[in-house]
């Protein structure tokens, strides 16, 4: 009776008690994936050049993590240790095949730009890290919470430099031309202004990233590594 | 009490506070410090960095003010057509004109002002945050943009690039003598993918030519590697490349006035002799190399590589930006190899992948930019292997005496 006791006390830890939402906010900023533990660059370079493709990218990332966490966190005590590493890649291939057709059904233009990305999302650090560092170790609810926290730190980051890349490089924002016409010289365009094309190659995703590294840790200073 | 003193006074009452080192700056430019060493045993010469920097920048002076006559004569022959080429000085009249330099200083002085306006504002900037002194880094950077850039470019993108290029090419380094790319060709570089349209193609060397496009005014001046990458009949002689009546970047064409800079650079011992001389060597080369594959008859005269190929080797070295590329910006003596022998392998590298990347790459029609932009990155490594390759030389000497 008292182990059950025991049980009930456990469980009755509020849904969003103070742990809980930092497993949520910190990857937001403190401990963001892409920004401070480097991890899911590929797919921040190649898939930033439009902001709708960032946004697509991260809910994807999202559903896939969460979910992946869930189910990782539930199997993780029958899941022999020697063989987890394939145990987490069958997850996270068939979520991510479920992604893949559900966009392919439904934003077939969109499934076509993210091309072999939503595929590579099985590869994608952030993920595996989340499965080995949390998911193994934690109930299915914690998991659940780290798997959004974790996602929406990478989709922040992405949406951030989808938006500078799409508004410098291409001149629109979700596709809407919010600087005017560039062939009809409306808007910024009749000033003499124009795209700068080198935004829409991943160098300069590289350099949005690094630039948005440089001012969160000048904010932050026990960020810096020493 | 002379001004010197009481600058001096004025600097030692704000030292440490926030304001000082854009003061210090603006105090050191125009005098010689009242802190250097009087006695002891001390070298004492009178070339500090600035005043190396200055030496750059009196070595591009002839190249800036070519190219401020030779953006108004290219406008003159544009209109009017070409005067015959018969020889250098008979030339000149058609080029030293009244309306030529007026013509060329007003696209011109603007370039070399912005330039020099936002790359040092950023400076100071800089160096009041973070409270070091102001580098004089930016002093030939400043002068070296506006001589690279072609003459018709709205001054904003100069602005946006030298901001890029100082503050991520440079600053974030931890600025001068840190970085690892040469300012001045990320800034160029950032141009040329930023905004391809100003910076490559038919209608930007010759001032107004986008203006007057499509109209029955119209003209066009290509430089000379977009004649040969569009394999169209050359309309320069390579004695006209070689003296720089040809279009191209501002200060680039005169192949004769950079010899005049890079002889003052190597004879004040500011520029390395063997990163120009292994960087000719290098062009030559490869320039042989793509001789030697026409005369075989592998490439025939059906490729889009023909006429790049077929070019005789050493006239490489004249047209395009490789003269000035080499002297003014290969020898650079932070991005550059550190070590003699690894100076001798970068400077062959870079002439070596310049007029490779020219020939095979049409698109990019100035190799040298991106050539040493890569042999930049791979200083470091060169100059690893050299100095292993001495202690190992070393090591074995040891080992030969004690046994």
């Amino acid at each position: 009776m008292a182990e059950v006791a025991e049980k009930e006390a456990k469980q009755k830890e509020p849904l969003f008690s103070k742990k809980n939402k930092g497993l949520m906010t910190d990857p937001l900023f403190d401990n963001n994936p892409i920004t401070i533990q480097v991890l899911g660059i590929c797919s921040a370079l190649a898939i930033t050049a439009q902001l709708k493709a960032s946004i697509v990218m991260a809910l994807a990332v999202m559903f896939v993590l969460a979910m992946g966490n869930v189910v990782i966190s539930l199997m993780r005590n029958i899941i022999p240790s020697k063989i987890r590493i394939i145990v987490q890649l069958v997850v996270v291939a068939a979520l991510v095949i479920v992604v893949d057709l559900t966009l392919k059904a439904f934003a077939y233009e969109l499934s076509k730009q993210l091309s072999v990305f939503v595929g590579l999302i099985i590869t994608n650090c952030i993920i595996m890290g989340r499965f080995e560092a949390f998911a193994l170790g934690n109930g299915p609810w914690k998991s659940f919470l780290d798997g959004i926290g974790n996602a929406a730190g990478y989709g922040l980051i992405l949406i951030i430099v989808g938006f500078f890349r799409e508004l410098l490089g291409s001149g629109t924002l979700l596709g809407f031309k919010v600087l005017g016409d560039p062939i009809e010289k409306t808007g910024l365009y009749a000033l003499g202004y124009e795209n700068n094309g080198f935004m829409l190659l991943a160098p300069m995703a590289l350099i949005t990233v690094g630039v948005i590294i440089w001012i969160q840790r000048s904010r932050n200073k026990s960020l810096i590594e020493s | 009490m002379s001004l010197k003193d009481k600058l001096h006074n004025i600097k030692e009452q704000y030292k440490g506070k926030k304001m000082a080192p854009a003061f210090n700056a603006i105090h050191t430019f125009l005098y010689l410090p009242n802190e250097t060493t009087h006695s002891g045993a001390h070298v004492r010469g009178a070339d500090d960095l600035k005043r190396t920097m200055n030496m750059v920048i009196l070595a591009m002076v002839p190249c800036l003010i070519w190219g401020m006559f030779n953006a108004g004569y290219q406008v003159t022959i544009a209109e009017n057509g070409k005067p015959e080429f018969l020889s250098f000085f008979d030339h000149l009249q058609y080029f030293f004109t009244v309306d030529n330099l007026l013509v060329g200083a007003v696209k011109v002085l603007p370039l070399v002002i912005v330039s020099y306006l936002v790359g040092l504002a950023i400076e100071f900037v800089f160096a009041v945050i973070k409270g070091h002194e102001v580098e004089e880094g930016y002093l030939v950077t400043g002068m070296l943009v506006p001589l690279i850039v072609p003459v018709d470019l709205p001054l904003w993108m100069l602005a946006v690039a030298v901001a890029f290029g100082v503050v991520i090419g440079k600053e974030v380094f931890g600025g001068t003598g840190m970085n690892i790319l040469n300012p001045a060709l990320t800034i160029r570089a950032f141009l040329f993918f930023a905004y391809p349209t100003w910076m490559s193609g038919d209608k930007v060397w010759v001032h107004g030519a986008k203006e007057v496009a499509g109209t029955a005014d119209a003209y066009s001046g290509e430089t000379m590697l977009g004649m040969l990458a569009q394999k169209k009949e050359l309309a320069y002689g390579i004695d006209e490349a070689f003296f720089g009546f040809i279009p191209g970047s501002v200060g680039e064409t005169s192949t004769l006035l950079v010899l005049v800079g890079a002889a003052i650079l190597i004879f004040s011992k500011i520029a390395s002799w063997r990163i120009i001389l292994s960087g000719v060597i290098g062009a030559l080369v490869m320039g042989l190399v793509f001789n030697f594959v026409i005369t075989q008859g592998w490439i025939t005269e059906g490729s889009k590589f023909y006429a790049l190929m077929s070019l005789p080797f050493w006239q490489h070295l004249v047209i395009g930006g490789f003269a000035f590329g080499i002297t003014f910006m290969a020898t650079d003596p932070v991005s550059g190899a550190q070590t003699n022998k690894g100076k001798i392998w970068y400077g062959f590298l870079c002439g070596f992948f310049a007029v490779m990347i020219r020939v095979f790459n049409p698109a990019y029609p100035e190799g040298i930019m991106l050539a040493i932009l890569l042999m930049n990155v791979f200083a470091p490594t060169i100059d690893h292997y050299v100095v292993q390759a001495n202690v190992a030389k070393r090591m074995k000497r040891l080992k030969v005496k004690a046994a």
